[in-house]
């Protein structure tokens, strides 16, 4: 069975239509990749997974994501619980104007769990999960605003992980970020592979390339290719998919 | 440049033009002018304290030695008393030898205290002319009593009226800032953003309402409506002064808090959200600490507002000058004794003078109060970089 699958998927901002019958599966314990020149769709897709674009006014949606078999749309969807299973990472690191630890705690805390051993001990895992421990282990109670913009990235990076989701969505994670940040998380994104789902949005090429193990290639709202990274950066099918790849447009 | 220049200098010259009337108060004896309080000759009694006249005239004192002199009763003498004591014919037609009398009454009684006119005052006046201590600050700020034209002596003790600014005030606050913290998160989070255009233009609106109006909706609702409620025998109290102020201060209240609470960024909700907090949970541990500083800079200001709000206090809270001891009676702000007062005091005397010093009071306490506000909205915005 798929982790993720979504069916013949429209989706509206008002009059606009973003995305045209999108239809994606993803296996568990993969590494999506979602590429696309501005404007194509990829990140409205992935906010659909966990139901974030449900904050915008006057837009709709038809067709169907099951998670787990489960359809996420359905009335009696739960959606904080969904979101707490579909952790997510922004564009920009954006941790709370709080300390580091209360940061990683915050989503414990709002899920109802007050047990402040558990929550410690979560807490710390997570961070170490993200190869931030050693760094910050003198400053859990300072800022967060305090570390430096690849540490806060991977902060919110533990911050998702602390709630212990299945599935990891990334919204261009490294954008904001240098070289050697974008290698720590690449290599953070390698390791975490082995226990959650992850789906990225990304425009940088190479990235896509060293990180994920199927490419979903989107352009003007509709799902162009979708194949293994691997056939998708050597020999697409689509004319459209190797001029975007080879760098002649977006 | 310029006008801000001329604004500023406006400003100074108002406030010092406040403070110099103000200031006068402390240099004047209490004691009407023209008008002189006298013992017999034989008494050692040189000096009294306004409040010791006070207490003399109403009886409260009664002997000499409670003050430090002889033991010797207290007999109260005011001019109009004369005519106990002499005939119309003994004083005169024209009462041409009231000074003469007056002095031989004052000569003949040891225990005398004796207030008249100068103009009654014999050229060889026999008694020993009173001397009253100035006003000092201290009572001044801590009289209870707001007599400002009493006889013989003004009492001018302005903390009923402080207390009472403030128990309005704060009881408006108490009011207000729930209801207005309420309305910004409807407005700010939870309304549709049709009816945030509808609601939003409709609450600042409410701010550009002139007091009087708000004064007189007081007055013609809440005012009976309390009355009923706790079936008080008069509706016009200091609860009536704190809902009216509450209404007045909510679009501001509102309006600021809301403005902040939409400044918190979006990454932030999301951000929370998306690891599974509820839309209040979000609400209430991330964008209320977020405008904290908003949000408290427009309470400080709502509270600016009702303490220096005059008419419609002036017309809802009874105005009686005593020590509030519960919202539930009629109490009297600073404001609206000095718009009650100031058109019936005689330009440049003691009551005159006394309702400046009032408003130098308020001054310095809205003065304090927006001190407070730079300094949270600063703290605020430190914070946030």
């Amino acid at each position: 069975m798929q982790k993720i699958e979504s069916k013949g998927i429209n989706f509206y901002y008002g009059e606009t239509q973003a995305l045209h019958n999108v239809s994606l599966s993803m296996k568990e314990n993969s590494v999506t990749a979602l590429i696309g020149p501005s404007g194509c769709g990829k990140s409205t897709y992935l906010r659909l997974l966990n139901r974030m674009n449900d904050l915008i006014d006057n837009t709709k949606m038809t067709g169907s994501i099951l998670i787990d078999g489960q359809d996420i749309y359905e009335k009696n969807t739960n959606v904080d619980d969904l979101r707490k299973n579909v952790g997510m990472v922004f564009q920009k690191p954006n941790p709370f104007p709080k300390s580091i630890f209360e940061n990683v705690a915050y989503g414990l805390k709002v899920n109802g769990i007050t047990d402040k051993k558990t929550i410690e001990e979560r807490v710390i895992t997570s961070i170490e999960q993200v190869a931030l421990w050693g760094e910050v282990k003198d400053k859990l109670k300072k800022s967060a605003f305090e570390l430096s913009g690849g540490q806060q990235q991977r902060l919110c990076i533990a911050r998702a992980l602390a709630i212990q989701p299945s599935i990891l969505l990334m919204d261009e994670p490294t954008s904001a970020l240098d070289p050697i940040s974008t290698s720590k998380i690449e290599e953070l994104i390698y390791e975490l592979k082995k226990q959650y789902t992850i789906v990225i949005v990304t425009h940088n090429m190479q990235q896509a390339g060293r990180v994920s193990d199927t490419t979903a290639f989107f352009y003007m709202g509709e799902l162009i290719e979708y194949d293994k990274t691997k056939t998708i950066f050597t020999k697409p099918s689509q004319k459209q998919t190797e001029d975007y790849i080879t760098g002649r447009f977006g | 440049m310029l006008s801000s220049a001329a604004t500023s200098i406006t400003v100074v010259l108002i406030v010092f033009f406040l403070f110099i009337e103000g200031a006068g108060v402390f240099s004047k004896k209490p004691i009407e002018e023209g008008f002189l309080l006298a013992v017999h000759a034989s008494n050692p009694i040189n000096k009294l304290e306004p409040s010791q006249v006070k207490d003399i005239f109403d009886q409260k004192i009664t002997n000499w030695k409670q003050l430090g002199g002889k033991n010797e009763p207290i007999v109260l003498f005011r001019t109009e008393d004369i005519t106990e004591f002499y005939s119309e014919e003994e004083l005169g037609e024209n009462f041409e030898y009231f000074p003469a009398k007056i002095d031989e009454y004052v000569s003949k009684t040891p225990g005398v205290i004796a207030f008249f006119s100068d103009k009654y005052k014999a050229k060889d006046f026999h008694g020993k002319e009173l001397e009253i201590n100035k006003i000092k600050i201290f009572e001044f700020l801590s009289g209870e009593e707001w007599f400002p034209t009493a006889q013989p002596i003004a009492q001018m003790g302005v903390k009923a009226l402080i207390y009472g600014t403030l128990w309005v005030s704060f009881g408006a606050i108490l009011l207000a800032l729930p209801i207005g913290l309420a309305a910004a998160i409807y407005l700010s989070e939870i309304a549709k953003k049709r009816t945030r255009n509808i609601l939003k233009p409709l609450i600042e609106l409410l701010a550009g309402i002139p007091s009087v109006v708000y004064g007189f909706f007081g007055l013609v609702v809440i005012v009976p409506l309390i009355q009923s409620v706790f079936g008080l025998p008069v509706g016009e109290t200091g609860l009536a002064g704190s809902i009216v102020l509450a209404i007045m201060a909510l679009p501001t209240i509102i309006t600021i808090s809301e403005d902040a609470m939409r400044t918190t960024p979006r990454a932030m909700k999301e951000a929370s959200l998306a690891l599974g907090a509820s839309h209040w949970q979000t609400i209430y541990k991330v964008v209320i600490p977020y405008s904290a500083s908003g949000i408290t800079a427009g309470a400080i200001l709502g509270i600016g507002r009702a303490i220096g709000e005059t008419m419609a206090v002036l017309m809802v809270t009874g105005n009686a000058a005593i020590m509030p001891h519960t919202l539930l009676a009629p109490l009297r702000t600073i404001p609206a004794t000095i718009a009650a007062e100031l058109g019936e005091a005689a330009n440049g005397g003691l009551h005159y003078q006394s309702l400046f010093a009032l408003g130098c009071i308020l001054f310095l306490i809205t003065f304090c109060i927006n001190m407070l506000v730079e300094l949270v909205t600063n703290r605020g915005s430190h914070k946030k970089h």
